[in-house]
């Protein structure tokens, strides 16, 4: 209920922020200021929706994958900065996530996320008491090396980046129980990201390095295998208008513990951009086996407010 | 090749021929021809007149003739049949200094003039698309 409560009121701040907004910014002129000339920074020059939304990790993408896309509307000349909050309910769990993003230049995103995994009834089979929840800490960072995924229409050539994500997790006492070799863990990964403007598509492939189990939820490596392994997640998003875009999701996740087998994720996923200071994203997520409880799948829904 | 390959290779060719015959005035139609093309550039041109972002670039330029130009550039563009005599996009802009948010202010109100003139989405980006790329030509810092 505190999550429900939580969501509602991040509704309700990012309604007020993007009131009487526009989705042209000239539509509503302001007297010049000091305020204004450093608020100037913060562009908004992007065209509407392609910074992305926040995923699941914090970082610019889609809610499973991470995209290429540097987060934000912050142009070349710019900056641009947003905070999320995310709830997904499954039947026997529920993951929250809030956190904050900056894109710098159009070239370089940070950012931070804070992940909450409530284990429900299950923390209360494993013995580990009703509601026992897991939390970690990711700090990402992703580098724009080339290309344009909006502009070069006539190019093959995607937009690609380079990220890293540094995650802390704050139980390694269970983890190490579970046969979880550690609490933390740095995620590589390359994202190639491509609008197809002719068809009104947007196409990511991203190929990760990791050791995390359940997203690092579940700690790093384990006793089934403990290195890296190469994983895949991709998107398709069709936009059916400048503020609407549907599609779907697919995401491959190592399977390092003998305890539970950990299955891929997909989902399929609405965003709607309000502005360029709002997004809400609806989705139907499929996590498959997490520990002892099978079919995890429920809705997904995540808003992001910025400048 | 056996017949059959032969046969199918002919039918194969002639069909992606006149797909592609068909094709390359089909956004041209799309727009509305050339009175829907003008009326577009009127509406984009008076979003752009207004647009504070943008507006003081055309402080010296002749709006009939830009209109003009526009339209005959959008037509070609979409594979109508007009001419473009103004100059090539690079020249055009060269020593303007404009930025990403120039560019985008005008993408803006272009698609908000195809917008009131009614022009659906997929096929405002048909036409964006092949306008995109000259962002490496229009922006200059």
């Amino acid at each position: 209920m505190d999550d429900a409560w939580r969501m509602a009121s991040a509704a309700i701040l990012g309604i007020a922020a993007c009131w009487g907004c526009p989705a042209f910014a000239d539509d509503t002129p302001a007297p010049p200021s000091v305020l204004d000339s450093i608020m100037s920074a913060f562009d908004e020059g992007k065209l509407l929706a392609t910074g992305g939304v926040s995923n699941i990790e914090g970082a610019g993408g889609g809610g499973l994958a991470t995209w290429a896309l540097i987060t934000g509307y912050g142009t070349h000349d710019g900056f641009g900065v947003d905070a999320h909050a995310t709830y997904v309910t499954l039947p026997d769990y529920a993951l929250t996530s809030w956190g904050v993003a900056a894109g710098l230049w159009d070239r370089v995103e940070l950012s931070y996320a804070r992940q909450s995994f409530d284990t429900e009834n299950v923390g209360a089979k494993l013995g580990l008491g009703h509601g026992y929840t897991f939390d970690q800490d990711i700090v990402g960072a992703k580098v724009k090396i080339v290309g344009d995924a909006i502009f070069e229409q006539d190019s093959w050539l995607p937009q690609i980046a380079l990220g890293a994500q540094y995650k802390h997790n704050d139980r390694d006492a269970i983890i190490h129980a579970i046969g979880g070799k550690s609490d933390e863990g740095v995620d590589y990964y390359v994202a190639a990201s491509k609008l197809f403007l002719e068809e009104s598509v947007l196409v990511d492939a991203t190929v990760r390095a990791t050791r995390a189990n359940q997203f690092g939820i579940l700690g790093f490596g384990g006793d089934r295998d403990s290195g890296y392994s190469p994983e895949f997640e991709g998107s398709a998003a069709y936009l059916v208008s400048r503020k609407f875009a549907i599609g779907a999701e697919y995401r491959t996740k190592p399977d390092n513990l003998g305890i539970a087998q950990e299955d891929d994720a997909w989902d399929v996923f609405a965003a709607y951009f309000i502005c360029k200071n709002l997004s809400l994203t609806v989705a139907y997520v499929d996590l498959g086996n997490i520990v002892i409880a099978n079919g995890q799948h429920g809705l997904y829904l995540s808003l992001q407010a910025g400048l | 090749m056996n017949a059959h390959g032969a046969m199918a290779f002919a039918l194969f060719a002639t069909v992606s021929l006149t797909g592609s015959a068909r094709a390359d005035d089909a956004l041209f139609h799309d727009l509305g021809d050339r009175p829907g093309i003008a009326k577009i550039v009127d509406d984009a041109t008076a979003n752009i007149l207004s647009d504070d972002r943008i507006k003081a670039t055309f402080d010296n330029t002749n709006i009939d003739r830009f209109k003009g130009l526009l339209t005959d550039q959008l037509c070609v563009v979409a594979g109508g049949p007009c001419v473009y005599k103004g100059r090539n996009m690079h020249e055009a802009h060269k020593g303007l200094h404009l930025t990403d948010r120039d560019f985008d202010a005008v993408v803006e109100d272009l698609q908000k003039g195809m917008d009131e003139a009614g022009v659906p989405f997929a096929t405002q980006n048909r036409l964006l698309a092949r306008l995109a790329p000259m962002h490496r030509d229009v922006v200059t810092r």
